[in-house]
Formats: C-alpha cells, structure tokens, sequence
C-alpha cells in the first residue's frame, strides 16, 4: 500500500497555440508519483517542468494522454469536480508566493478552507495552528507586503496545508529566496514529509535541495530524460 | 456560506482605490434624486391629501360669502331653501343639503374648548352630508333622524390627551353653550383637523342652540353624478345663484369649491415631477450601472492573478463568479446608502428651507423605511446585474495562463 500510484502521467501532451505557432510545453510524457514520495523534478528552462506540475495538480488538462489521480481518469471529470479534487487533495506552493495581497496572513492561510465550505470558526482555529506550525504564530495579522519573502514563502505553506492535502506541489519554492530563506523553506517541507508522511514534489535548480528527495527526475524539452 | 462571500468581497472593496468608486456617482445621484423627491412629494401630497383627501371625487361645497374657505364667518348673506332646491334640480347633481357652522362652547371634565358644530339635516339630505364628510363610527352609531340632545364628535375629542385631558367616549355627556348633550358616537379619524375636531348634531338641536333661523345656511353640500362633468355642473350653479341672488358675474357673495378637484390637479402635478424624477434617476442609474460594469471589467484584469490562485487552491467556476458578482452588488448598494442619506439631507433640508421661506408647515419630507430599503436594496440589484458579464469572464479564466500572469 505504501507505494500506490497516486498520480501518474500516460503519454502526456500539452501543445500551446501561439498565434500561428504550436508550441509543445510537454512532449509524451511518463511519470508517476508513489504515496509517500519525496520527488524532485529538475531540468532547464522553458523544459515544460511547470506545465508538468499543473497538470500533476488537476489545474490544467492534457492536450492528449492520460492524467490518473489516485487511479482515475482526469480529464473527464467536470471543471467544478476537478476544483473540488484540487482543493482538497493537492496544495500547491509557488515561486512567487502568490498570496492575495488584500488578505492577511490568516485569511490568506483560512481561504482555501473557505471553497470547501468549512464554518468560520474552525477556518481561523485551523490557519492559526498552521501558521505556527510554520512558525510564523505572531504574524497572523500582518499583510504579504509586510512580510519578508521567506515569511511570505511559509505562510504559502502553511496555505497549501489547509484542507489537509495528500499531495504539496512546489514549483521553484526557493528560487526567489537567499540561500537561507531558501533552507528554511526546504527543511518545512522535508518535515512535512517525514512527520506528516506527505507526497511531495519538488522543482527545483538547486542540487543542494535535491538531495533531500527520494529520487530526482529530469526533464528535457517536454520528457523525462532521467528518473522516470 | 454566502456570507464568506459577502464578507471576502467587503474585504476586496476597503482595498479599491478611489477611482472605482468615483464610478458609483450614477447610482449615487440616481438613488439621491429618488429619495429625496419621492419623500419631498410624499410629503406634500400626504399633507395636501390630509387637508382635503377626506372628501370624494363626487362632491363640491357651495358657500355663502367670498368663500375664504371659513364658512360662518361674517356671513353677509346667508343661502336659502331657494338655492338649495335650485341645486338639486341641475342635471348631474344626485342630491344637496344644507348645513349652518357654528362655533360653540365645549365643557367636559370641567375643562372647556371651542369647536365647530355642524349641523346634519333629517331625511334624504342626511345621506348627502354623511357621504360629503365620507362619515363612518369608529365607536357608538351615527346620528339618526329623531335624535335629539345628542352629539357626534370628531376623533379627537376620543383621543386620550385631548383639549378636556379625558377622552370623550359614546354615552359620555358633554355641555355645549351651556347645555347638556349625550355622545352618540366618534367618527373616523380624516387627518384634517378642522374635521377631527367638529362636533355634529340634528339640525333642529343646533339651530335651538345658536338661534339661527330655519331656511338658511352656511353651506350646502352637493352629490354629482361621478360620471358628469364638474365643471359644467359648477357654471350651472353659479348661473342659477346669481339669478336668484341677483348678483354680476365676478362680483359673487358665494362661491362654488371642487377641493377634491384641486386635490387631483396637485396629485396629477405631483405624478408628473415624480415621473420626470424616476426617468433622470433611472438614466443616472443606468450609467452608474455602466459604470459599475467598467470598473468591474477593470477589476477582473487586475486581479486575474488573484483569480488564478483561488483557482489553484480549490475556487470553482461558480465560486469565482459570486465574489465578483457579490462585490459588484456591494459597489452597488454603497452607491444605494451614500445617495439615500444624501438624499435624505437634501429633502429634509429642502424642507425646512420651504417651510421658513413660505411660512407653511405643509411641506415636509415623508421618509419611509420601506423608501430607503428599497432603494439599497434595488442598488444592489443594479450593481450585481451590471456585474454580470464581469464575474462570467473572471470564472471563465484558464487558471494557469491567470496564474502566469506577471502583475
Ligand atoms: N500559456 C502558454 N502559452 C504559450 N506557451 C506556453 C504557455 N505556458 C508555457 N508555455 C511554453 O511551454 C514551455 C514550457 O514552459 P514551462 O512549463 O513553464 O517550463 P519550465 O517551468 O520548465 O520553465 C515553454 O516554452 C513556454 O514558453
Ligand atoms: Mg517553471
């Protein structure tokens, strides 16, 4: 049970249109994530690492092949079905943060609890447990634009955690921090991963980081090159 | 869980910069403009319908004198049993009766008032005065022919808090110019003070009590045909009086008053500022609303990022869709509470300045809550509805290309 598949890629393909250009982010790819897993997935820019972690994440669909969660077939279920899945199962961590500028940390950690309908009450109790286990418990009030990257990075986190998640999707997590930032963010992953027994991938540059994963994957103009 | 929504949106609009709410000034005037007219004529109307709102369509009033509108004041020449039957015989008039007004001495509770009496006539013609004065018994019965010593009082001699300190009930007994009179009963409360405050009686009792003789009145009281022609009825009248009076015309000692007519005119007036009010409103509005829907375009630019993240951590479609939807309605109803008050102050303002340059306690500002909630209410719905088209294209967006997006 252990290593169950909990997501794997068939022969997946994402053509983007360009005006009158085709372009293939993903060209048939083979990948899959095991429960459990601690994967990094490395490779240079513009290799279709992102677009991988979309369609990883249910946020995007294949222009052909097979995407399984957990054994089914993604792209036939139904956009409010595939957000449903995405809120509950997968918590995704970005390069730039990306929380909402308006909201403070707390609301920014209780939103996603809010799109799977759980009562205010026990959103602000569950952020702010979050936010301490990221050890940011005196910042709860304080807005993005008032927290350093490294700050902004683990209240991501603590974001991504909120509807307890199978699987943390985290795409360049450090590629916008210093290098100390960077660790610190790593280290609350690698936790995540051996306390909570989370599935985690990882991209990442940094081959100091990669180390940390149970097994690095290589992707190369649209394929996995090395690791599948 | 719609209220997360109301409150997430509240959260986004504190954010707003100025320039979107600059955008509400149409919804603003628009419900300003509203409220402070529909309250002014309201006002007006309810204290113009208050004056004279209690008489029907169906009626006019013919009154000895120049018709200064106090009847029994230095009445010269009084009208007859000549008239009277004269009037009756008009085509289009259902029936006439005359009555004298007096003022008189009113004692109960050991505490006296002044009040008009107004004298009601036996047989066919007490159907007239009682359908005149549109008379109901909110408390004892109406007056009757053969009643005799009894009294029917307006509703303010019934309210507690009156001229006596006591309210007067049926089977109470009141002295008038020194003589004493049984309460029959208290008739509807009419809104006009003249009327809630008279006193009724046979017409035997009251030309006894102020000593004036039979055959001569003050005024008569006239039925038309609802269908007939006012105004034609109106020239007959003035026609045969003068005859029989041998006056000119234009130098008249009576004169013909039609106030439910006057009454109509005004509202007629009044409807139409109103309408004229409702289209400016409802133009300003509309580009308020326009301008809703453009900086709600505006805002689902700006934040297409934001969508693509809520997106990414479990928004659905529909979710995305009812915060925009949700916030534009919101643009919408701040719009609706900044022109309600500012409307409000305007016609309460308005008022008061039209009170002290005319000097008449007429005009006032009739300001409902039914108005007010109504008008936020409808502010909302303006706002969501120009939202719309927004809030479809900000769930629509593709999240990943939202979430690329470098902002
Ligand atoms: N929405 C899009 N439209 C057009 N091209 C895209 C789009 N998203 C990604 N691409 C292209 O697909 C390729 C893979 O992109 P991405 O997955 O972001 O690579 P990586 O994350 O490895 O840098 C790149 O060539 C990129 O330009
Ligand atoms: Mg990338």
């Amino acid at each position: 049970m252990k290593f169950k598949k909990i997501i794997e890629l068939v022969n997946v393909w994402k053509t983007y249109q360009v005006g009158a250009v085709e372009v293939n982010a993903l060209r048939g790819i083979n990948f899959s994530v095991k429960k459990g897993e601690f994967v990094a997935i490395q490779g240079p820019s513009g290799s279709g690492k992102s677009t991988a972690m979309h369609l990883i994440g249910c946020l995007d669909l294949p222009t052909k092949g097979k995407v399984y969660l957990e054994g089914k077939d993604i792209s036939c279920m139904s956009e409010s079905l595939l957000a449903q899945i995405r809120g509950k199962k997968v918590g995704f961590v970005f390069q730039q943060f990306n929380l909402i500028q308006n909201l403070t940390a707390l609301e920014n950690v209780a939103l996603p609890m809010i799109f799977q309908g759980v009562n205010e009450k026990e959103r602000i109790k569950k952020a702010r447990n979050l936010l301490e286990l990221v050890e940011l418990g005196d910042r709860v009030n304080h807005y993005p634009n008032q927290l350093s990257g490294g700050e902004q990075q683990r209240v991501a986190i603590a974001r991504a955690l909120a509807n307890d998640p199978d699987i943390i999707l985290a795409d360049e997590p450090t590629g916008n921090l210093d290098s100390k930032a960077g660790k610190e963010i790593i280290d609350i992953l690698f936790t995540l991963h051996k306390k909570e027994k989370k599935t985690i991938v990882m991209v990442t540059h940094d081959n100091r980081l990669a180390k940390y994963a149970h097994r690095i994957v290589h992707i190369k103009d649209g394929k996995v090159i090395r690791g599948e | 869980m719609i209220k997360d929504y109301f409150k997430l949106s509240l959260k986004t609009l504190a954010h707003r910069k100025l320039r979107s709410w600059l955008t509400m000034i149409g919804i603003f005037i628009g419900i300003a403009a509203v409220v402070a007219l529909v309250s002014l004529g309201e006002g007006l109307r309810s204290a113009i319908n208050a004056q004279f709102g209690f008489l029907g369509t169906d009626v006019l009033a013919v009154m000895a004198s120049g018709g200064l509108g106090i009847p029994g004041i230095g009445t010269v020449n009084p009208l007859t049993d000549n008239e009277l039957d004269a009037i009756k015989e008009i085509p289009g008039v259902k029936g006439a009766a005359g009555r004298i007004q007096e003022s008189v001495k009113l004692v109960f509770n050991k505490k006296a008032t002044f009040s008009y009496a107004i004298s009601i006539p036996d047989g066919d013609d007490r159907k007239v005065i009682e359908h005149v004065f549109n008379m109901n018994a909110q408390k004892g019965r109406l007056l009757k022919d053969g009643d005799k010593k009894v009294v029917f009082l307006g509703s303010m001699f019934f309210e507690e808090g009156n001229a006596f300190g006591k309210a007067v009930v049926p089977g109470s007994k009141v002295e008038i110019q020194g003589r004493e009179f049984k309460v029959i009963g208290i008739m509807e409360k009419k809104g006009n003070a003249r009327i809630d405050s008279a006193v009724f009686m046979n017409e035997d009792d009251l030309r006894n009590l102020v000593d004036r003789p039979k055959g001569e009145y003050d005024v008569i009281g006239v039925r038309f045909d609802e269908n007939a022609d006012v105004n034609k009825i109106k020239e007959d009248i003035e026609k045969n009086l003068r005859k029989i009076r041998d006056v000119k015309e234009g130098e008249e000692d009576f004169s013909v008053q039609t106030p439910a007519q006057i009454l109509a005119r005004v509202n007629d007036v009044l409807r139409g500022v109103q309408i004229f009010v409702y289209i400016i409103a409802a133009i300003s509005i509309l580009v308020g609303g326009i301008g809703i829907m453009n900086t709600m375009y505006t805002a689902v630019v700006e934040r297409t990022k934001d969508v693509g993240i809520m997106k990414a951590i479990g928004a659905k479609n529909s979710s995305i869709f009812l915060l925009f939807f949700v916030e534009s309605g919101l643009l919408g109803s701040a719009g609706g509470i900044m022109g309600s008050i500012f409307g409000f102050l305007t016609a309460t303002g308005l008022a008061f300045v039209g009170r002290l340059a005319l000097g008449t306690s007429m005009i006032s500002a009739h300001i409902t809550f039914q108005l007010i909630i109504g008008s936020i209410l409808f502010a909302f719905i303006v706002g969501s509805f120009f939202g719309t088209l927004p809030a479809v294209r900000a769930s629509k967006l593709n999240p990943v290309d939202a979430i690329r997006k470098i902002k």
